[in-house]
This record gives C-alpha cells, structure tokens and sequence, in this order.
C-alpha cells in the first residue's frame, strides 16, 4: 500500500493546508511591509511584544478551536475568563493566599464552566450557540453579583510573574502558550479523544452508530475548553495585576477569529491547533504594525475585518472551485 | 417502438412520451435504454422492486436529474429541452413526493398559491389567496381551513393541500410517489376517490406504489421496470396479482451469486423477544444461530431497519427482551450493543456509516479504536496494520490509507464501513443494504465475504431489498409486513414469489413465529 496520494508537496498543501498556507502568505506580505515602514518591527523585542500580547488569545483560541472541530462553538470564553479571574483574585486575596490554590481554583471554575455548557449542549440537547450565548451571560453576572462588580487588587508579586515576569528573556505567557500548544496538539492528533473529536464533528450519527458515547466525549470537549479559559484567566489576570470583572469583553470572538483564519471549519469535522497559532499570530501582527504606524484603532478595526475576508474568502474560493 | 399499431408515439393520444431515458451513477446503470408512455388522461400505474428505477425516471421527469444523451421527453406533443424542476413545473408536471413540500409555519393558503401570490397594489391580496384556496380545496372535498397553518394538520391533510397547490398551479400530469403510504385504511379510500376524481377533470396521473392490490384497482395501464429497463407495458385488466409479481421479481439468478458454502450452528447466538417500538414494531420474536446468514424481508417501511435499529439500541423507546447466548442484556446505546458484540452496517451509508472528511485508516479503526489505544493514545503502528490489513482483505481501492473516505467511489465506501466492523470483530454483525448502489464487482466481494464470515462463526442480518440477492445469501427469511413478521422460510421454501406475496401480505407462512 503506497502511503502517498499526493504527486507533491504543492499538492498536499492546496488540498490540505490550504489555509494555513495562504496565512502564512498573508504573514510574510504583512511583515515586509511592517518592517519596510517601521524600524520597529522586524526587532527581538518586538517579536516577543506581539507573542506575548497573543498568548491569550491564542490559548482561548486552542480550546475554541477543539470545540468547533466537534461542531460545537463556545461564546461564553470572555466572559468565562472575567469569572476565573475573579476566582483566583479572591483566593489570592482571601486569608490563605495559596498560588497553587488559586491556580487550581482558576483550572476548576473555568472546567466546571466548561463542564456545564457540555451537559447543556450534548444532554439536554441545546443548541450550542444558545447555550454559550446564555452562559456569557451568567458566567459575566456571577463574575459581578459575587463581587459586587468592584476590581480585586494587590494580588502576590509572585503570582504576577505568571502573567509579566521574563524567563531568559521572554515572558512567561509565552511559555505556557507554547507548552500548552504542544500538549492539546498531541492530544487532538494521537488520543482516542482527538479521534473521537474529529469524528463528531465530521458526521455526529454515524459516529454514534459506531458504537461511540458521543454525549460523554461532546461534554469532554466544553470541559477541555472550559480549561483552556482558566489558563487564559489565570494569565490574563496575572498580567493586569488584578481581577477584573469586566474584563475579557469580546475575547470569544478574537478566538473564533484566529480559529477560523488558521482554517478550522466552523461546522465542525477538520481545522487544527497549528493553524489557530499562525491566525492568533497574523492577527497579533496586524494590530501590532498598525499601532507603530500610529493608525488610529477604530481604523484597525476595518483592516482587521477586511483582513480576515480575504484570507478565508481566498481558500473558501479556491475549495469551491476546484475539480 | 412504432410496431404497436401508434401506441407508443408522439401524438394526441399520449401527453407524455419518455423515449431512450438512460441514467448512470458512478458504478451502476440506473436506467436503461427506458421508453415510458402515458395517455391523457390515464391514471398510469409505475411499478417496480426498490431500486428498479422508478425515482430516477420520475427525478428526470420533473427535472432534477438529466438523462444522458439520446434521452428525449415530449410533453403534450412538444419535446422538453433543458428541462429543470421550475420548467416542468411551468408545463404543468407536478409531483407529490412522500416528503411533502410544503412549509408548515405557513398557512394552507400561503402554501397553496407560495409559488405565485396573488398581489393588489405591492401587497399580498389575503382576501383573494383564501378566497381561492378554499375553492381549491373545496373542489378536491377537502374542508380544511385555508387559515389554519400546514404543521397542525393531519398527514392526509397536508397531502390534499399539496394536490391542491399542484392544481393551482395548473397541473396536467400529476405524479404521485407512494402517496398511500403514510395513510390510513380510510383516508386512502378518501384519496382514492379523489385520484378518480382528478381523472374526470382530464388531470393524468402516473401512480408509483409498492402495493399492486392498489395498482391493479387503479389504474389503467402498468409500466412495471426492472433493473433500470422497462419489462412490459400493460393493461391492468389482463393481469393478476400473481403475473405482476413475477414481472416485477423475475430475473436470471445464473452465477450472479457465489454458491453458499457456509452452514450455520446449532448454537443460539441472539435471541429477540417480544420486541416492539412506539410506532412501528409490534412482538418481533426471533433467533439468530452462529455462522447464521438470517434474512429480512419486506417492503419499504415494513419494519426491517427499525429491527436492526431496535436491537442496536439506536432509537429509544423499545420494550421487549434481547438474549445473547442465554443471558438476557440490556442494549439501549449503540454502545452497548457493541460491547456485547453486535455490530451494525447502516442504511445511509452517507449519513450514518462513515465520517467524509477523515482518513480510510481513521474511518477503519474507529469503532474498534479501544484495541489499538494505551492509556488513550491511539497506537500508530497497530492501527496502520489494522487498516491495511482490511484494505486487503476487502480489496478496497483507495491510492492510500491517508485518503480520504469521501474521496472513494461509493461501493469503496461501503466496503469501508463494512470493514470499521470487521475490525472490531463483533460476533454478530447487522447489514442493513450492504450493496446498495455499489457497483456489480463490489457487490460479489461482499457476497463472498459475508459467507466467509459466518464460516468463521460470525452471525450475520442481512436485509437487502434485492431478493435475489436475499434468497442467495440467506439460510433463513423472515417476512415483514406491517411491524410484523408475517412468515417465516426456511432454504428448501425459498421462492421469490412466495416472499413477494408475503411481504405484500397477501399470504402467511409460519404464523406461529411472529404474531403470539
């Protein structure tokens, strides 16, 4: 049995990484103007700014992308994040200030979270979008009834250097998104629970006929997510110094973002982690070229919008019309 | 063509004429070579086994299928040119399916006139659409109201309000699919009347059913198709029940099959009690033997597939008791049934048997991924043995095993699905149309395979709504009719006339084995 379908590398890329492809193409047009029209750019430091200022996002986008690949979608991660934050701010700031305990505390909120969006949409049949629409909703007013929607601050130094501190140069986030990369990656790719993953969301019944207990591995994948929203939560907060509750307005959808830009399909079955990284780090450089070109924000916003047409509007095409 | 006396022509007489329709799908002729003619005015029955090519020659009828070249339609003396489901439609064809096309959030009225609005000065005249469409239906006898919406009406119903759209729309040919099919003894006298009823106002009907005590008291003259060709155009009074039976089933059964060399056991394996469901199944009993090839029977709707589904655990609501090997189990999950070693093939092998987007080795390994995982972590190599093993044994043509499923011609697929069991190696396995739509060479490998299996001492189900294919392969049959097994045939009673008969409940053989 010959192991290869495709004639070359060319065409395994157009058939199978399409996207991930024209990103990166997107990626290095987006650089060479940036570093052409700044000095800023194309600098170590730089690099590191707009990596760190991804982190988050991309590990919001890592957990979102696990659950559009099982056809599900999860709206509630912004406001998820707010309420981990608030979680761990409070056991920082409580009379036994443990890091461990807060970051464990983080993990659980955010998997608890998770773990009720997953028994609302695998067992009781809602469909996901309502589901997480509802939860953005209550998860951001328990993050402001519990706190009577006042900051928490004057958290640990030591837990701040989660979210600020430098380890041989490059700050801390930037390990966990890295490392958290490869563990969920292995996982989607070389686990039973990627496999099954991929089978949901490619055709949910005739996974369930074969054999498999889609309910429990639907609700596996919200608490997965809900996980990666604590991580998110946790370094989120460590790095604004203190526990917002009105923090993370919008996050979800910079998520679905990198998400779809790195070629996840939206009604579930293929998309992968790689590809959410890259679109995580070609919208990180957007913002980031634009803000040293001093173009207003409002404005980035067009360019951002128009960005993201393209490079999926571009591989869409090319998928369409191809045969 | 032309020898029968002007017949079967292009003229006054016939309102439509189908002349040299062929079809291909990828590996199967669907049609072949077929000249279909109907009279004005008829009510012209269309009869054939499932798959003999009824649904591709009305689909190219009304114009969601093209027929490949040579095919000619002449409607009303005029030769269709690229005709598509708006043209027919516009030419006064119009066809009833089994899934109504209706919109049940709207109103009868707004159905019935939802391809053209009656309209006074840019908005909808609502006086004039009910108006009308109570006249509409009051002229079919229909005395719903136009102002109710279509999802609170009864079945029957909804049918009356989709023939009065097809009115409305001016139809002359009305093509009706099965229309008898989800109706009760007495709303199908009510549609009966009806469908006469439209003969008197010069509407023709073309009229499919499986149901030939129907046919013959409709219509005038039957079409009856077999294997994509017509076998005979005839008048309905000079036939019988049995002589139509024996158009619709009777092919040459020389070495389209490979001999049964495979004996079952004495060995019980499964045992079904009692089965029933809310709808359909009512006291399914029956036992399935080791290395057993048992046989379902029955037309479409009959019951089969919930059968296999009930046993499976895939549909909730079923009471009855399931034995494996003497031990009562307790299958309500799919997942349960695997476990305790029943495997099934699904119907829609393109909604239900395989996942598109991934790999033939994924797609393979995936109900039996537990044997090839530690600790959760699929094991690659193992897996990769798994599938190539099973491409192997099945000849499954893929370029490789990273191809992707969707990719592969159809009877490919299904060899796929087929081997996601096998791999798992359940020692009972459930085929619900295993060669459906797959391609004749296809067809004898899985044939051969599933002999081989059962000398391996696998049990095998098998419905198949080819009965040659049934009797070839079976030990035994059962009859469905209704929810119900209507017969029972052992091998030396397999005739096909018989099972036919049966299954359209016309006699009953072995009563003792469904009905308590």
């Amino acid at each position: 049995m010959p192991k290869k379908i495709f004639k070359n590398w060319w065409e395994k890329i157009k058939y199978n990484y399409f996207q991930e492809f024209i990103l990166l193409v997107v990626l290095l047009v987006l650089g060479t103007i940036f570093s052409l029209l700044t000095d800023t750019f194309l600098t170590i430091p730089n690099i590191l700014n707009v990596l760190l200022q991804i982190s988050i996002i991309a590990i919001l986008g890592f957990g979102v992308t696990i659950i559009i690949i099982s056809a599900g979608i999860d709206l509630s991660l912004g406001s998820v994040m707010a309420l981990v934050g608030m979680g761990t701010a409070a056991i920082l700031t409580s009379s036994t200030p443990s890091i461990f305990l807060a970051i464990l505390g983080g993990l659980l909120i955010g998997g608890i979270v998770g773990f009720i969006n997953g028994i609302t949409v695998a067992y009781i049949h809602l469909p996901a979008f309502i589901a997480t629409l509802a939860m953005m909703s209550i998860a951001r007013g328990v993050a402001l009834v519990v706190t009577n929607a006042i900051p928490i601050y004057n958290l640990p130094e030591s837990f701040l250097f989660l979210g600020s501190g430098f380890l041989w140069g490059v700050p801390t986030p930037i390990y966990v998104m890295i490392s958290l990369y490869f563990i969920l990656d292995f996982i989607l790719r070389k686990t039973k629970f990627g496999r099954y993953t991929y089978a949901i969301g490619g055709n949910e019944e005739a996974t369930r006929l074969s054999g498999i207990n889609i309910k429990r591995y639907k609700l596996l994948v919200y608490v997965v997510g809900g996980i990666c929203t604590g991580v998110a939560g946790i370094l989120f907060t460590a790095r604004l110094g203190s526990g917002q509750p009105t923090a993370g307005v919008g996050y979800e959808l910079d998520a679905i973002t990198a998400a779809i830009l790195g070629g996840t399909n939206l009604f579930g079955g293929s998309g992968n982690l790689i590809g959410t990284l890259i679109g995580a780090f070609v919208m990180g450089v957007i913002n980031n070229g634009q803000a040293l070109l001093n173009i207003s924000s409002y404005v980035q916003n067009i360019v951002r919008g128009i960005i993201v047409i393209l490079a999926v509007g571009i591989s869409t095409y090319q998928y369409m019309t191809r045969k | 063509m032309g020898k029968n006396k002007g017949v079967n022509r292009v003229n006054d007489k016939n309102i439509l004429v189908m002349k040299n329709i062929s079809k291909k799908f990828p590996g199967v002729k669907a049609l072949d070579n077929v000249n279909f003619y109907v009279r004005k005015g008829e009510i012209h029955g269309l009869m054939g086994e499932n798959g003999a090519g009824k649904s591709t020659l009305i689909k190219i009828l009304d114009g969601a299928y093209t027929s490949e070249k040579g095919g000619e339609i002449w409607f009303k003396g005029k030769l269709v040119q690229n005709n598509s489901p708006i043209l027919s439609k516009k030419l006064g064809i119009s066809t009833i399916h089994q899934e109504f096309n209706l919109i049940p959030e709207l109103t009868v009225g707004e159905n019935i006139f939802l391809h053209d609005f009656p309209i006074r000065r840019g908005l909808i005249d609502w006086k004039t659409l009910f108006g009308e469409s109570r006249k509409y239906l009051k002229d079919i006898g229909c005395n719903v109201d136009p102002a109710a919406k279509v999802k609170t009406l009864s079945i029957a119903q909804q049918q009356m309000v989709e023939i009065s759209s097809s009115i409305n729309q001016n139809a002359e040919l009305i093509i009706m699919d099965e229309p008898t099919a989800p109706l009760t003894k007495l709303e199908i006298d009510i549609l009966f009347k009806l469908i006469r009823h439209l003969k008197e106002i010069g509407i023709t009907i073309i009229y499919i059913s499986h149901n030939i005590k129907e046919v013959l008291t409709l219509a005038e003259r039957i079409t009856v198709l077999r294997d994509g060709k017509v076998v005979n155009c005839i008048n309905s009074k000079e036939l019988n029940q049995n002589q139509l039976i024996e158009l619709m089933v009777g092919r040459s059964f020389k070495n389209a099959f490979p001999p049964r060399k495979g004996k079952p056991m004495k060995e019980i394996m499964l045992s079904v009690r009692n089965l029933s469901d809310a709808h359909k199944l009512k006291n399914i009993s029956f036992d399935l033997k080791k290395g057993e090839v048992l046989g379902l029977a029955g037309l479409v709707g009959s019951g089969r597939t919930e059968i296999l589904r009930a046993v499976y655990g895939a549909d909730p609501g079923i009471s009855g008791e399931i034995e494996l090997k003497g031990k009562i189990i307790n299958i309500t999950s799919p997942e349960e049934a695997k476990k305790n070693g029943i495997g099934l093939l699904p119907e829609n092998r393109k909604k239900e048997g395989f996942i598109p987007l991934m790999s033939v080795q994924c797609n393979i390994s995936l109900p039996g991924i537990d044997k090839i995982q530690r600790f959760g972590v699929v094991l690659n190599k193992e897996e990769t043995k798994l599938a190539e093993n099973f491409v192997k044994k099945l000849d499954i043509r893929t370029p490789s095993l990273e191809q992707l499923v969707i990719r592969l011609s159809g009877g490919n697929q299904q060899k796929v699905v087929l081997a996601k069991w096998l791999a798992e190696g359940t020692p009972i396995i459930m085929l619900d149309e295993p060669t459906r739509g797959i391609d004749v060479g296809a067809k004898y490998d899985i044939y051969i395979l599933i002999d081989k299996l059962t000398q391996e001492g696998i049990s095998v189900i098998l419905i198949t709504s080819e009965l040659p294919e049934l009797l070839a392969l079976s030990d035994r049959i059962l009859v469905m009719h209704n929810g119900r097994i209507n017969g029972e045939f052992k091998k030396e009673q397999f005739k096909a006339e018989d099972i036919m008969a049966c299954a359209f409940g016309t006699i009953k053989n072995g009563g003792d084995m469904g009905e308590s």
